[in-house]
């Protein structure tokens, strides 16, 4: 298992959902990504995501204006 | 021996019709996934990511929502760079607006096809239903969408299947067509009596408003930030910017977007190192981007017209800070402009 970081900061939803979309399909399950935003609507958005595509949101923080997700990456079920 | 299972993906907005489409298909034993398309025009979640007073509002993207209780999986796919084609050269024109609603419903049932190709999937399917929108879903133009697109008989729209042709599912019996539906018009009960049936109570506004190119106020900036730049071209920037401030053109050469709020001069001061920006500092004030070329004449207009938008614009002094490309600031001391002189013609 491999941590990876990816900035998503200064995107607007979807992109910072889709950008952890594209960067989850090249990590290996268990792997886990660190998504920064600053759009807060990302703290809905990844989870939901997360949710349907069968992966795990570990944690969400906020650090000032960024909000941090770390996503565990599911087995694709 | 096993039944192969038939897997459709769908064209998932986050509206009504393609959520009562898909569930219309999982009820037929169908695996159904969804693919949502993002334009850099689509109005979910900008205005209200980027405005302060939007900020306590209920920011869920509707179609990773309606992917959720459907229990299906959703693919975001960024076409931002193919869709300039779409909008700058659309064979089939443009709507009341800049909306080129036909060759994007093509250029999407193409883009789901070649999803579908690549993922093993066997058909596609739209929440479209015939007669419900003036250019993309008419009885004559929804097969220039299956032809066009490449899908053929691959698309199939469960709302209105009975008022079409039968399409290659449904002649291979891997759904049943006397189980899809005959809706037509613009009229929303069969929709709402569906959605009852399935038990939705809780979804998004029904079909439309949710591209930016309908919005009338918004093309005409689009428009004007093309004939100002002498061609038609645009960035991801452009499209953001245009959703957001005021936009006053006083001559041809500039223009001025104003922030209106705090959340939006926020938003602005991320585009501060690209343009020439200006903000009152004697009073309190919006951030002012300057996007074009601009004399020593015009920057003393933009900060009169920053001064009028500031808390000092009554006033018979504003200063006002203008920083220019090379990150260099200096100080004007102006007289707001007066309502009289902000000449109605200068909005956007």
């Amino acid at each position: 298992m491999a941590h990876y970081q990816l900035d998503a900061r200064r995107l607007l939803c979807p992109m910072p959902v889709i950008r952890a979309q594209n960067r989850v399909a090249e990590l290996l399950p268990g792997d886990v990504l660190e998504v920064t935003c600053t759009d807060p609507g990302a703290l809905n958005d990844i989870p939901a995501w997360c949710r349907i595509n069968g992966h795990t949101v570990l944690a969400t923080r906020r650090d000032g204006n960024e909000v941090i997700i770390d996503i565990e990456v599911g087995d694709g079920t | 021996m096993s039944q192969i299972q038939r897997k459709a993906v769908a064209l998932v907005s986050g509206g009504l019709d393609s959520m009562l489409a898909v569930r219309v298909i999982q009820e037929q034993g169908i695996h159904v996934e969804g693919i949502n398309f993002y334009t850099g025009f689509c109005v979910e979640g900008h205005t209200h990511a980027i405005r302060k007073k939007d900020q306590g509002k209920d920011k869920r993207n509707n179609a990773l929502w309606v992917a959720e209780q459907l229990g299906i999986k959703l693919h975001i796919i960024d076409i931002v760079e193919e869709y300039k084609d779409v909008l700058l050269n659309p064979r089939h024109g443009y709507g009341a607006n800049m909306n080129p609603c036909l060759d994007c419903k093509i250029f999407m049932v193409h883009k789901a096809l070649e999803w579908a190709d690549k993922n093993g999937f066997d058909f596609i399917i739209t929440g479209e239903v015939v007669g419900q929108r003036p250019m993309s879903q008419r009885k004559d133009t929804m097969p220039v969408v299956a032809r066009e697109s490449g899908a053929m008989d691959r698309l199939l729209r469960p709302l209105c299947a009975k008022n079409l042709p039968a399409t290659l599912p449904e002649r291979e019996g891997w759904v049943d067509r006397e189980k899809l539906h005959d809706f037509s018009g613009r009229s929303r009960k069969p929709q709402m009596a569906l959605a009852a049936q399935f038990g939705f109570s809780d979804y998004a506004t029904p079909a439309g408003g949710c591209c930016f190119l309908t919005d009338e106020a918004y093309s005409r900036k689009l428009v004007d930030l093309w004939q100002a730049r002498g061609k038609r071209e645009y960035e991801m920037d452009d499209i953001m910017l245009l959703k957001v401030g005021r936009h006053i053109r006083p001559a041809p050469h500039y223009k001025l977007i104003v922030g209106r709020e705090e959340g939006e001069n926020n938003f602005l001061e991320g585009y501060r190192k690209i343009y020439i920006h200006l903000r009152p500092i004697s009073h309190t004030g919006p951030l002012v981007l300057l996007d074009g070329e601009a004399s020593e004449e015009d920057i003393v207009l933009a900060a009169r017209i920053t001064a009028r938008y500031s808390k000092g614009h009554t006033a018979e002094q504003v200063t006002v800070q203008v920083t220019g490309l090379d990150g260099v600031s200096r100080e004007l001391v102006v007289a707001p402009l007066s309502p009289d002189e902000l000449k109605p013609e200068w909005h956007l």
